[in-house]
């Protein structure tokens, strides 16, 4: 297996050859902060695609085909209208709330791209607290949707913000609790490590049940988290014309539009991590031939391979399932998810400790 | 210059003399090269992706919902990220009659669209009052109250009707200037002249 | 109706009455509250479902007739109460018997002017504030500069105007507010997703529960009833496409009957058979779109795609035989526009191969899902005196146990002769409402089945008349359109033009109820209950 580290070190080795270290590091940061960007965007605009195709495949419909081959260039379409779409600066509001507001978002699930593992030592940040470090920025969206929702001066937006605060609050728990129950089985909150854990055997099979249980809840809290349905309270079409981001326009909607698909993929990312062996190909303990034929496909394959799979199940939940009322929402997770949760928690300390997982 | 779009062959369009005479001057008063690109690039973006204000008052707006579905698909062509949301939508279908108490309403909806935006009259009830003409609360036409774009006639108008009527706004999209020029913006301005904006915009 | 007739006169000696199509009461202003709590209240009449309130001008004098039917004896009375005031006309309010009322005598009072003593909200219903005039009032000025197209928001007011009548007769007008003072009030609509079409509730809130909801239309009022008076009998009937577009056929059938029935003709049992098929078929065709939006608007917006791959399929069938999509204007008086396509026989039968197969994937796919059944059970329950009170017919209404198909309780054309059920539901919720629908689709494709072999031969249209003139007397008939009752009440003076066009929708009432379900519900099961009502705006506002 290509492991990306000794070309990131030989980035460096280069680079501190040519200057002093400082700012060789300073050189690589940007030079990571602008591939981190890249990538970011046209994970984004390849994710707006795919859901456009997806549903379209769900409702016998064909989705776009007439922009650029197979209609792929029509999210860069979209891209370079929103770009020079009016900003509508509104009277009676807080603009600098409402415009750092989108930022603020694009900001979470950015610092969340930091520590996926995206192949064989192509990580930016590894350290010890990883996993924990990744739920904590992931919570900061929600106070960008807040404060568009508040400072926006408008009631739909502030409904909207409001019941996206009670979700999230709400649904952060399934997630931390799921999360905690993998940890449990890895041993490690450093996103290296549980990647290394998994070598042998994903842990959704080395768990078996508690492991199932928590990936349903995780799957079901992740959808939540993402504000997509059946969880899209926050922007109910159908009841708040477009929920929190009402007012905005032009890239500022726009950023919310991407980062609504961005989450979509770090959420699927997360379960790829924690479930699915987050960049490690598909091993079972003694198939050696099967394990070896594994490694020959590159490990961001499988890393994003598997995301999008998680992906377009979260998607085909969203195009089957009607949206659940706001007091149903905060039912199912405070008396259904979050005890389940917590017995499953006792169950996998319990497999741990025993040692009866695979 | 031809002025085509989604692949359309060029020969379909013929019968567009404002499209042409919008080519026209632009030819006339030429273009710089970079700026003249850059337009290209912007307006490819713009024409591939006008998204339609959710609006509906009668019958034309069911004709609009068949075309988002299965048989007519203008996902198609990308148009089918519909936004309930003004501040998001490129352009308004003003699919129905407007009668008097909905006209400040789609006044206040059309300020609302963040530029640039378009009109689409749907229908003979938006054109012209259509069947209603005799009406005491009916607007005869809704370019009374905002600068329309394209007129589609119709009684509904049926849904490859809309796709024609889009496409055309696709084209005209195509032909304008972002950066000065050939521009709707003068008319647009010139229309708000005569029709001012009551009171503080919010 | 001559026990109607004794028990009235035995109470009301002073009551007038008038013979005709079905009986007819004229009664002074004065006494009219009590004759209709008698009507409602008497065990032998108990007229418990007021159909409309026409409002009337007559030139010297101004009126109401109130269609009453008694949902037990299956019977129907017309009363009509005038006043020869025409700068300040005042009725008594019968608001407090029907809840109907209400709303019914605002739309009075819009058209004519008239005020109605009692009732706790005397707003205009569809013209603004400021609108100068009572349209449908012969004297009406319809001069555009009176009532320009306005440049500026519509003037909004927080208060309602009530009438009261003191001790001594004197009538007093005060003002009450609409909301509490710190209500949280949030406008949804005109331009709104769920509201299907351009309706406004002015919903006041409490977080999200739902406190008050006052329902505002008019922002598609054409003044369809005043356009008519103006048109022949044959033009009228171009607008009936045009009220519930997707009752298009139903619509144009009532008041083609009524015109028949007024003018002596007898139209070819092909004609009836059509006609009765192109009802069945947009019944189909209306319900399937039922599913699809009501679906989309709780967030299932696939099953849309679901519902509409039906409806094209029907829509194909029309555009063959009728030439259009949506407007038809297929039947005309004497029968229909022309004949059916070739090949219609044969795409009926594809259909009705079709719609079981296609009510059963939807059974699966939505029906059954946990969600939905958490969205939509228990939800906006409609008691069915409530219903009656309301007026609340059609579907809905079937869904609160309320047996109110005109097909079964007044058959027209050849219902008859037909075999099929009617669909009724004792729940009363938003699932009972959507569940009616779904059987019902099933009980039209029988309806269709009997015919499609049996399209009998003969002239699709008979011959009428050129210059059609009705004589003079008034007809009100009703028919079940996709959603509910629609009638046509229509009186003519033996020109060749309506003296006065009044259409009762159904639309109107479901709209009417929005408020009375939704109290204390979420601003989710507004949604529910709006989509589950199945209004249609422009049928609302006409």
């Amino acid at each position: 297996m290509f492991d990306f580290s000794q070309l990131t070190n030989w980035i460096h080795a280069t680079l501190c050859g040519l200057m002093p270290e400082w700012a060789a590091i300073t050189t690589e940061c940007v030079l990571i902060g602008l591939v981190l960007l890249m990538v970011y965007s046209l994970l984004a605009l390849f994710y707006i695609y795919f859901e456009r195709k997806v549903c379209a495949a769900f409702q016998c419909r064909i989705g776009p085909d007439r922009v650029g081959p197979m209609g792929l260039l029509q999210s860069f379409a979209d891209m370079f209208k929103m770009l020079i779409k009016e900003l509508i600066s509104l009277n009676h509001t807080d603009k600098f709330l409402f415009a750092l507001a989108p930022y603020l978002v694009i900001l979470a699930s950015m610092l969340a791209f930091a520590v996926l593992p995206w192949g064989n030592g192509l990580q930016v940040l590894d350290f010890n607290i990883g996993i924990f470090f990744l739920i904590a920025v992931s919570s900061i969206g929600v106070l960008g949707i807040l404060l568009a929702g508040w400072s926006s001066n408008n009631k739909f937006t502030l409904i909207g913000a409001l019941r996206s605060g009670a979700q999230m609050v709400s649904y952060e728990l399934s997630i931390g609790l799921s999360v905690l129950t993998m940890v449990c089985l890895a041993g490690t909150m450093s996103v290296e490590g549980i990647v290394m854990e998994q070598k042998d055997l994903w842990f959704i099979f080395s768990g078996h049940i508690p492991a199932i249980i928590a990936f349903i809840i995780y799957l079901i809290a992740g959808t939540a988290e993402t504000n997509r349905g059946p969880f899209d309270l926050p922007e109910a079409e159908s009841e708040l014309t477009a929920g929190y981001h009402t007012e905005y326009s032009g890239i500022h909607f726009g950023f919310f539009y991407l980062a609504e698909y961005l989450n979509l993929f770090i959420v699927s990312g997360v379960a790829t991590l924690l479930f699915f062996g987050g960049w490690m190909p598909l091993h079972f303990p003694g198939w050696d031939g099967f394990n070896a034929i594994m490694d020959y496909i590159p490990s961001v394959v499988w890393f994003i391979g598997k995301a999008i799979a998680v992906s377009f199940i979260i998607i085909w939940f969203k195009w089957t399932f009607p949206r659940l009322r706001i007091d149903q929402m905060l039912t199912l997770e405070w008396k259904y998810l979050l005890p389940i949760n917590l017995f499953n928690l006792v169950l996998m300390v319990l497999v741990v400790v025993y040692g009866l997982h695979f | 210059m031809e002025v085509t779009t989604k692949s359309m062959p060029y020969d379909a369009w013929k019968d567009n003399e404002y499209i042409e005479s919008l080519v026209k001057e632009l030819q006339d008063n030429g273009t710089n090269v970079i700026v003249g690109s850059l337009d290209k690039l912007i307006n490819w973006g713009r024409s591939n992706s006008i998204w339609p204000l959710t609006f509906a008052t009668s019958c034309c707006g069911i004709e609009f919902v068949s075309l988002g579905a299965a048989r007519y698909d203008m996902a198609r062509f990308g148009w089918e990220v519909a936004r309930s949301s003004p501040r998001q939508a490129d352009f308004i279908m003003v699919a129905g009659t407007i009668v008097h108490r909905m006209a400040p309403v789609l006044r206040r909806l059309y300020d609302q669209l963040a530029e640039p935006k378009y009109v689409i009259a749907t229908g003979a009830c938006a054109v012209s009052g259509g069947p209603f003409k005799k009406s005491y609360h009916v607007v005869m036409g809704v370019d009374k109250v905002i600068p329309v774009d394209v007129y589609l006639p119709g009684c509904p108008p049926r849904p490859e009707a809309m796709i024609y009527a889009i496409m055309q706004l696709s084209r005209k999209i195509k032909v304008e200037r972002f950066f000065g020029g050939v521009n709707r913006q003068e008319k647009q301005e010139e229309f708000l002249k005569n029709h001012p904006i009551e009171g503080a915009e919010d | 109706m001559a026990d109607t007739q004794e028990i009235i006169a035995g109470l009301f000696p002073e009551a007038v009455f008038e013979e005709g199509d079905i009986l007819t009461v004229a009664i002074d202003d004065a006494k009219w509250h009590d004759l209709a709590k008698a009507l409602r209240d008497n065990p032998q009449l108990s007229f418990d479902f007021l159909m409309t309130i026409v409002g009337m001008d007559w030139g010297e004098t101004l009126g109401c007739i109130y269609y009453l039917d008694s949902t037990k004896y299956n019977t129907r009375i017309a009363v009509k109460v005038t006043t020869s005031d025409r700068v300040t006309p005042a009725l008594t309010s019968v608001s407090d018997l029907w809840h109907i009322a209400g709303i019914y005598e605002r739309e009075v009072y819009d058209f004519f002017g008239i005020v109605f003593i009692g009732n706790p909200d005397m707003r205009r219903l569809f013209l603004s504030i400021d609108w100068k005039g009572y349209p449908l009032r012969k004297d009406y000025d319809a001069n555009p500069d009176i009532n320009p197209v306005p440049e500026e928001n519509e003037r909004q007011s927080d208060f309602t105007d009530v009438y009261t009548r003191d001790a001594d007769g004197k009538v007093e007008c005060h003002q009450e507010r609409v909301f509490e003072e710190n209500d949280f009030v949030v406008n949804i609509g005109p331009q709104h997703p769920a509201t299907h079409g351009v309706l406004r509730f002015r919903t006041a809130v409490d977080g999200e529960t739902i406190k008050k909801i006052d329902v505002y239309c008019g922002y598609i009022h054409r003044g369809i009833e005043k356009i008519c008076e103006g048109l022949t009998y044959p033009q009228t009937l171009h607008f009936m496409d045009r009220l519930d577009y997707f009752s298009a056929h139903p619509y144009h059938h009532c008041l083609c009957m009524t015109i028949e029935e007024a003018a002596g003709i007898q139209i070819s049992r092909r004609a009836q058979v059509i006609r009765v098929m192109m009802d069945e078929l947009s019944r189909i065709a209306s319900h399937c779109l039922f599913i699809g939006t009501f679906c989309m608007d709780l967030g299932a917006t696939t099953m849309l795609f679901y519902g509409l791959r039906v409806r094209e399929q029907i829509l194909d069938i029309m555009d063959k035989t009728c030439g259009a999509r949506m407007t038809f204007n297929y039947e005309c008086v004497g029968g229909v526009m022309q004949d059916l396509a070739p090949d219609f026989v044969d795409d009926v039968k594809a259909l009705l191969k079709v719609i079981p197969k296609n009510i059963k994937e939807y059974d699966k796919l939505f029906v059954g899902n946990v969600i939905t059944k958490n969205r939509m059970e228990g939800v906006g329950v409609l008691s069915r005196d409530n219903a009656i009170s309301w007026g609340v017919t059609g579907p809905s209404g079937r869904a609160s146990g309320w047996a109110c198909d005109i097909r079964k309780t007044a058959p027209y054309s050849i219902y008859s002769e037909l075999d099929f059920e009617e669909v009724v539901r004792t729940e009363g919720d938003s699932m009972a409402r959507f569940k009616v629908r779904m059987d019902e689709i099933i009980q039209s494709a029988r309806i269709l089945e009997q015919l499609v072999d049996n399209i009998p031969e003969g002239e699709y249209c008979v011959k009428v008349p050129k210059v059609l003139k009705l004589p003079v007397g008034h007809w009100f008939r009703t028919v079940e359109g996709c959603r509910g009752t629609f009638g046509v009440y229509l009186e003519s003076d033996g020109t060749t033009n309506p003296y006065r066009l009044k259409l009762v929708t159904p639309s109107l009432p479901a709209a009417a109820v929005v408020d009375s379900l939704t109290r204390g519900g979420k601003i989710a099961d507004l949604i529910t209950i709006g989509g589950s009502l199945d209004y249609i705006v422009p049928d609302i506002d006409r």
